[in-house]
C-alpha cells in the first residue's frame, strides 16, 4: 500500500521538477476542511475567513493569482490524505492549508514531507502535530497553550481542588496533562480526573461524580460542539449552585455557539488565543468584515486560524517574490510575526508552531449578547508541549 | 446512590421508548429495521422545529414529534417497507441501513450538521430535591412519560382487540387472514406507532442524547442491545432490559469512569452467553 501511494507521487514531483512552467502565474491553495459532518463549523469558519482575507487584500500577489481549491474531509483522517495525494499530484497545489482535527493533520503530515510542499494547521490543536514533518507550519493553537494557562490563573485565584472531565482522546488527554501539570505546580489539588467517551455524550453520570467530590471548579474539555450540552447539564445537575465553576480551554465556549447555551453560562472563564469581543481595532473591522460576508455569522476561534493562514502565505510570496519553491516558502514563512485579528502573533522559527497571547475571558453580556470577554493577557505563550523538551 | 440510580432509571426509560417500536418490528413482525433511529431523529427535529421556529410550546412539540414520525413510518411503509416484508434478512438490512445514510444526507443537507437543542420552558430546567435527594426535573419528566407509555403498550398489547389481532397476525399470518383480519393494515398501523414513539423518543431524548444528523447511526447499537438483551416476544423484556441498561451505563459511568462506555456491552455480553435468546422468551417462540 505505502508503495503505491509513493509511486504516482513520485512521478508527479519529478514532473514539477521537468516542468515548473505549469504553474506560472497561479499559486494554488489546497484546501482540506471538514464542510460535513460534526466538525462543519470548524470547516466554515476557516474557508469563509479565507475568502474574507482574499477579499479585503485582493486575489494577486507578487504577480501571482491566487487560487483556492477546496476538499471536504469529513474530518475523517483517510480522507484527509486521499485529497491531500490528489491536490498534490494532480492539481499540483503550492499550499496545503486546514485540518479541523487532529487526525487529519497528522495523516497528510508523511506526504507533506515527501512533497515538500508547506502545509498550514489552521485548526487542529494537539502539540506533537508541527513536529510531525519539518513542512507543518500552524496558526491555530495548541491545547497546551491554553490549559497551562487556566491551570496556572486558576492556582492563583483561590482555586484549590479540581475535578477534570475531558474528552477521551487526543486532544483531551494533551489538554488534561498539561493543566494537571501547571495547576499542581502551582499548589492546587486535582482530586479527580474523568474521561468522557467522545461519541456518546451524556455527562449525567460523570457531572454527578464531580459534584460528589465537591471541588472548586470543573475544569472541562470537550470538542466544541458539545460545550452547549456541558454546560447545560452542569446546570441542570445544580453544580453552579453547590458553588463549583467551570474552568478550561475556550473551546468550551465557543463564539459559534456561545448565544445559544443561554445566560446560565455567564461567569464561566476559560482561557483561550481569541474571541470575537477581542478590544483591538483590526478585531471590530474583522468582525464585522465576517459578519457581512456570512449572513451574521459570528466568528469564532477557528476562523481566525483561517485568515492568519492567508496572510501567512500572502507575507511569504511576497518575500519570495512569487517563488512558490516549498523550501523558499518554508523559509519566508518562519519566523513571521504580525498583527492578527486575536492580537499580535509569531511563527517560533524552530518549531514552526505558533506564539500568541493567552486571554483569560469570562462569559459576559454585552448589548444583549453573550461574549467572552478578555480581563488578563499572558503574553507571547509558545507551545508547552515543546517548550519542555 | 439513589441519585444514580434515579438517572439510570431515566436513561433506561428513554431508551426503551426510542427502542419500544424497534422490538415489536423486528420480533413481532420479523422485520430487521436498522432505520428506526432515523424516525427517531424526524420526531426529534419535528419537535426543533415546532418549539423553536414556531414559538408550540413544549408539550405540543412532543406530540408533533410522535404524529410526525407516525404519519413519516406510514407512508414509508405502505410505500416501501411492505415491499421488503417477504425478502431475506439481509435485502432488508441493505434496504435499511440505505434508508439511514438518505436520512442522514437529508437532515444534513436541511438542517446543518451542528448540534441542536430543543429550546425547554424553564419550569422543566434545573433540579428538584425530594427526601433529601437531587432529581432533575426533566428526566422525571421523562420517566413520568415513558412509564405512562409503558402500561399503555402493555395493556394495549394484551387487553385490547387490536393487541389480540396483532399478536395473531405475528403468530400465523395465513391463518389469521383467514380468520378476517386485515393483516396489513394491523402491521401498517403498529408500524406507525413504533416510529411515533421512536419519534416522541427523539424529540425528549435531544435534550440528554443530543440531535444531530448521525444520530441514527450513532445510537443505532444501543437499540439493537436493548432488543437483543431484552429478548423480542414481548414488551416486558425489552423493557426490563432497558432499565438495566440504563441504569448500568449510568453506574458504570459513576463507579468506574475509567471503563466508561464499555459496561453496557459486558452486560450485553454476559445476558447473551448466559441466555441466548435474550432475557425473556416465549416458550414455542419462533
Amino acid at each position: 500500500m505505502r508503495v503505491k501511494v509513493l509511486t504516482p507521487l513520485a512521478v508527479a514531483l519529478g514532473l514539477m521538477a521537468a516542468g515548473p512552467a505549469s504553474a506560472q502565474g497561479v499559486v494554488k491553495i489546497g484546501v482540506i476542511e471538514a464542510m460535513t459532518g460534526q466538525q462543519q463549523s470548524t470547516g466554515v469558519q476557516t474557508l469563509a475567513a479565507m475568502r474574507l482575507y482574499m477579499q479585503q487584500h485582493g486575489d494577486t500577489v507578487a504577480g501571482k493569482k491566487i487560487e483556492l481549491i477546496v476538499k471536504d474531509d469529513g474530518a475523517v483522517a483517510d480522507n484527509a490524505k486521499r485529497l491531500a495525494q490528489e491536490l498534490i499530484v494532480r492539481d499540483k497545489v503550492n499550499v496545503l492549508v486546514g485540518f479541523a482535527v487532529t487526525p487529519t493533520a497528522l495523516a497528510v503530515a508523511p506526504l507533506a514531507t515527501e512533497a515538500k510542499i508547506p502545509t498550514i494547521v489552521a485548526n487542529a490543536g494537539t502539540s506533537i502535530i508541527t513536529e510531525r514533518s519539518p513542512y507543518l507550519l500552524r496558526t491555530s493553537f495548541t491545547l497546551p497553550q491554553s490549559s497551562v494557562i487556566i491551570g496556572e490563573w486558576a492556582a492563583k485565584n483561590g482555586i484549590k481542588k479540581v475535578v477534570t472531565i475531558v474528552s477521551d482522546y487526543a486532544p483531551g488527554a494533551d489538554s488534561e496533562k498539561t493543566f494537571t501539570e501547571a495547576f499542581t505546580k502551582g499548589g492546587g489539588q486535582v482530586v479527580e480526573a474523568l474521561k468522557v467517551p467522545l461519541a456518546a455524550p451524556d455527562f449525567a453520570p460523570f457531572l454527578q461524580r464531580a459534584r460528589d467530590a465537591s471541588p472548586d471548579a470543573v475544569f472541562v474539555f470537550v470538542p466544541s460542539g458539545q460545550g452547549a450540552t456541558f454546560v447545560k447539564q452542569f446546570i441542570e445537575r445544580g453544580l453552579d449552585k453547590a458553588g463549583i465553576r467551570i474552568i478550561g480551554p475556550g473551546d468550551v465556549t465557543d463564539d459559534d455557539l456561545l448565544n445559544g447555551m443561554g445566560d446560565q453560562v455567564i461567569g464561566t472563564v476559560t482561557a483561550h488565543m481569541y474571541s470575537a469581543d477581542h478590544p483591538s481595532e483590526l478585531n471590530k473591522k474583522y468582525v464585522e468584515a465576517f459578519k457581512k460576508a456570512n449572513n451574521g455569522l459570528r466568528p469564532n476561534f477557528m476562523s481566525v486560524g483561517g485568515y492568519d493562514a492567508m496572510h501567512l502565505i500572502y507575507e511569504a510570496l511576497k518575500k519570495t517574490n512569487g517563488d512558490t519553491n516549498g523550501d523558499k516558502l518554508m523559509a519566508a514563512m518562519k519566523g513571521m510575526a504580525w498583527e492578527s485579528p486575536r492580537g499580535p502573533i509569531s511563527i517560533d522559527p524552530e518549531t514552526r508552531d505558533i506564539v500568541q497571547n493567552i486571554y483569560i475571558r469570562k462569559v459576559e453580556k454585552k448589548n444583549g449578547e453573550l461574549y467572552n470577554v478578555e480581563f488578563a493577557t499572558f503574553e507571547a505563550v509558545k507551545d508547552p508541549g515543546k517548550a519542555k523538551k | 446512590m439513589v441519585t444514580i440510580l434515579f438517572d439510570g432509571i431515566a436513561y433506561g426509560m428513554l431508551l426503551f421508548v426510542l427502542a419500544a417500536g424497534l422490538s415489536v418490528t423486528l420480533g413481532l413482525m420479523n422485520f430487521v429495521n436498522l432505520a428506526h433511529g432515523a424516525f427517531a431523529m424526524a420526531g426529534g427535529y419535528a419537535a426543533l422545529v415546532v418549539v423553536n421556529r414556531l414559538g408550540v410550546p413544549f408539550g405540543l412539540g412532543l406530540v408533533a414529534a410522535f404524529l410526525f414520525s407516525a404519519a413519516l413510518g406510514a407512508l414509508l411503509e405502505r410505500t416501501l417497507y411492505v415491499h421488503v416484508y417477504a425478502k431475506s434478512h439481509l435485502d432488508q438490512v441493505l434496504f435499511t441501513i440505505g434508508l439511514v445514510f438518505m436520512s442522514v444526507a437529508i437532515v444534513d443537507y436541511t438542517m446543518g450538521s451542528s448540534q441542536q437543542f430543543i429550546a425547554i420552558p424553564p419550569v422543566l430546567q434545573g433540579q428538584i430535591t425530594v427526601l433529601g435527594i437531587g432529581m432533575s426535573k426533566y428526566r422525571l419528566m421523562i420517566i413520568v412519560i415513558c412509564g405512562v407509555l409503558t402500561a399503555l403498550l402493555q395493556l394495549g398489547l394484551t387487553r385490547t382487540r387490536f393487541g389480540s389481532r396483532l399478536r395473531a397476525a405475528v403468530d400465523d399470518q395465513r391463518v389469521a387472514r383467514g380468520l378476517g383480519i386485515n393483516v396489513g393494515a394491523v402491521f401498517a398501523l403498529t408500524f406507525a406507532l413504533g416510529s411515533g414513539l421512536a419519534g416522541l423518543g427523539g424529540a425528549l431524548g435531544a435534550e440528554i442524547l443530543g440531535l444531530d444528523p448521525i444520530f441514527p447511526l450513532k445510537y443505532m447499537i444501543y437499540f439493537l442491545i436493548v432488543v437483543t438483551v431484552g429478548g423480542t416476544s414481548s414488551i416486558t423484556g425489552p423493557f426490563l432490559a432497558s432499565l438495566l441498561l440504563g441504569i448500568g451505563d449510568v453506574a458504570g459511568k459513576y463507579y468506574v469512569p475509567q471503563l466508561g462506555a464499555f459496561v453496557i456491552y459486558t452486560i450485553m455480553i454476559v445476558v447473551l452467553i448466559w441466555r441466548p435468546q435474550g432475557l425473556f422468551v416465549r416458550k414455542g417462540a419462533r
